[in-house]
């Protein structure tokens, strides 16, 4: 469905969104290209999570449009965007993990109902195991969401957002409530995805340092880790960028030093937060 | 004055939008067989104790209450028939499906509606399902299939609670009981007593869902969607029954 190379994978344009009479999102707009990445940085409530399910067609803006691999989703019938969808994975807040399946039945889930993907019957369990394997969680087949830790639970939902292999990666606030050595091994499954499968990743967050991995490090099939990526394998300039919202207005999209550098009081919270 | 009259209005929009979808979903693919199944099972087999005993104290208690009334025109053994006519019209469908909204459509907002402060409703649009079709609908038809069998149950029991006391306190003979209470009833009276649940049933189900699907607000939403969704639909089950005995007693005094 890719229409060429050159095609943004997402573009807003213009985009507003509100909810009742709060606004939600306002004029926002932005383009991330194949293999790009994304990172959204924001206070709590300034639109970081409209932004990720506009993307998708969960939300549909008032205003503006957004398009997804092309195509306009911002008028399209939700039966249409099932089709689109089915290239895009994406990891709620709280997990979102259905609690009445097992671990096994969330990760098939999407194999199963996705329309667009025609998974053989005999194909749905080594799937489901080869996802588990790389957020290492195959021993938890059979287990219940309720059983597992918050960080096995972000864990498992990665999996079942990229069971599908969808080029597109949406990851809202993937180690919001999760201690920071948990955090880091969440960020790293995130890098890995990205340098293993080549996706264009959007990540929500409100902690500067997962940003910071993102932009600079690399999975290393070798050492099975995290490398900085300086000297290795330099990021292609604007692979990666940061975005920050305030009250659903865009007010910063730049590179790091970018962010670094700005003197805007509000962007600049941000960065002194890692101290 | 306009705001006001906004969110029912609203409110209102979306159920009848609610209600369209999940009936369309019915002629539509994909089916979930298995969900429509486990529903029948949540819904009409975990209902079937408080129905039977509700029914059964219900027919008990008229039998006792109507004897005296009828006792003064020296007709005690018509008991069987007045027992078996309140019952099939208006107490078995009322009563049950009050019942089954007391137990269900709290069940069913509780349950959507934690999915829905979860994010698990979002999710499952993302992972290409059509929520309505999935969670909707299935409890609609489970609905629509079980509430009349049920009412027929709980029919069955208040009669046979009836004839316990016609047959022990007022010592009328079962030929005696049985027959008055069978040659009661009309076709237009069973055809009243099982349109009425299955009309009730889209109440139980559509309304329970409606709450759960908008509920915002994290735990303290899903504890009031959970109310709001017994109180709308007990009332909406209570106003829907008037105007259907309207429409029948009026075609039978017509007819």
């Amino acid at each position: 469905m890719n229409k060429d190379a050159s095609t943004p994978v997402l573009r807003f344009d213009k985009v507003s969104v509100a909810f009742d009479d709060a606004v939600a999102l306002q004029d926002v707009s932005f383009e991330v290209s194949h293999g790009g990445s994304r990172i959204i940085l924001g206070a709590a409530g300034s639109g970081k999570t409209t932004l990720l399910k506009a993307s998708l067609g969960l939300v549909r803006p008032q205003s503006g449009r957004v398009f997804l691999f092309g195509h306009d989703i911002s008028r399209m019938r939700e039966e249409e965007l099932f089709g689109l969808r089915s290239q895009v994975g994406m990891l709620f807040q709280e997990s979102a993990l259905f609690d009445s399946l097992t671990v096994a039945e969330n990760v098939a889930y999407p194999l199963l109902n996705q329309r667009a993907i025609q998974c053989p019957a005999d194909q749905v369990l080594p799937k489901v195991k080869e996802a588990l394997r790389f957020v290492e969680l195959e021993q938890t087949l059979e287990k219940f969401p309720s059983e597992l830790s918050g960080g096995m639970r972000r864990r498992a939902a990665i999996a079942r957002a990229i069971v599908t292999e969808p080029p597109l990666l949406l990851y809202d606030s993937p180690t919001a409530g999760l201690d920071p050595i948990t955090a880091t091994t969440i960020i790293a499954l995130i890098v890995k995805e990205r340098d293993l499968a080549s996706t264009t990743t959007l990540m929500v967050t409100h902690r500067y340092q997962d940003g910071h991995l993102l932009a600079n490090y690399h999975y290393s099939p070798a050492n099975g880790g995290l490398q900085p990526a300086r000297g290795v394998n330099e990021p292609v300039p604007g692979r990666t960028k940061f975005l920050v919202l305030e009250e659903g207005r865009l007010v910063f999209e730049g590179s790091q030093s970018e962010l670094e550098a700005s003197t805007d009081p509000y962007v600049a919270k941000f960065v002194k937060r890692t101290g | 004055m306009l705001d006001f009259l906004k969110g029912p209005v609203l409110a209102t929009q979306d159920f009848v939008t609610l209600t369209g979808s999940a009936i369309r979903n019915l002629f539509r693919r994909p089916h979930y067989a298995d969900d429509i199944y486990r529903q029948m099972d949540i819904i009409g087999w975990g209902s079937l104790p408080i129905v039977l005993l509700t029914g059964f104290f219900t027919g008990a208690v008229m039998a006792l209450q109507m004897s005296r009334a009828l006792a003064q025109y020296g007709q005690v053994a018509k008991t069987g028939q007045v027992v078996s006519i309140v019952l099939v019209r208006e107490l078995g469908p009322v009563l049950t499906s009050l019942l089954v909204a007391g137990r269900n459509s709290s069940g069913i907002a509780s349950e959507l509606g934690s999915m829905k402060v979860t994010e698990q409703i979002d999710a499952m649009r993302a992972l290409g399902t059509d929520p309505i079709q999935k969670l909707v609908t299935p409890r609609m038809a489970a609905t629509a299939v079980v509430l009349p069998l049920l009412t027929i149950i709980s029919d069955f029991v208040g009669m046979f609670g009836g004839f316990i006391i016609g047959y022990f306190l007022l010592h009328l003979t079962p030929g005696q009981y049985w027959s008055s209470t069978w040659r009661a009833l009309e076709y237009s009276d069973v055809t009243q007593g099982l349109l009425k649940p299955f009309a009730f049933a889209f109440i139980v189900s559509l309304v329970g869902c409606h709450y759960g699907l908008r509920t915002t607000g994290g735990t303290q939403g899903v504890g009031h969607a959970t109310t709001q969704a017994v109180v709308a639909a007990s009332v909406s089950i209570l106003i829907l029954d008037f105007f259907l005995a309207k429409i029948f007693v009026s075609g039978v005094a017509g007819g």
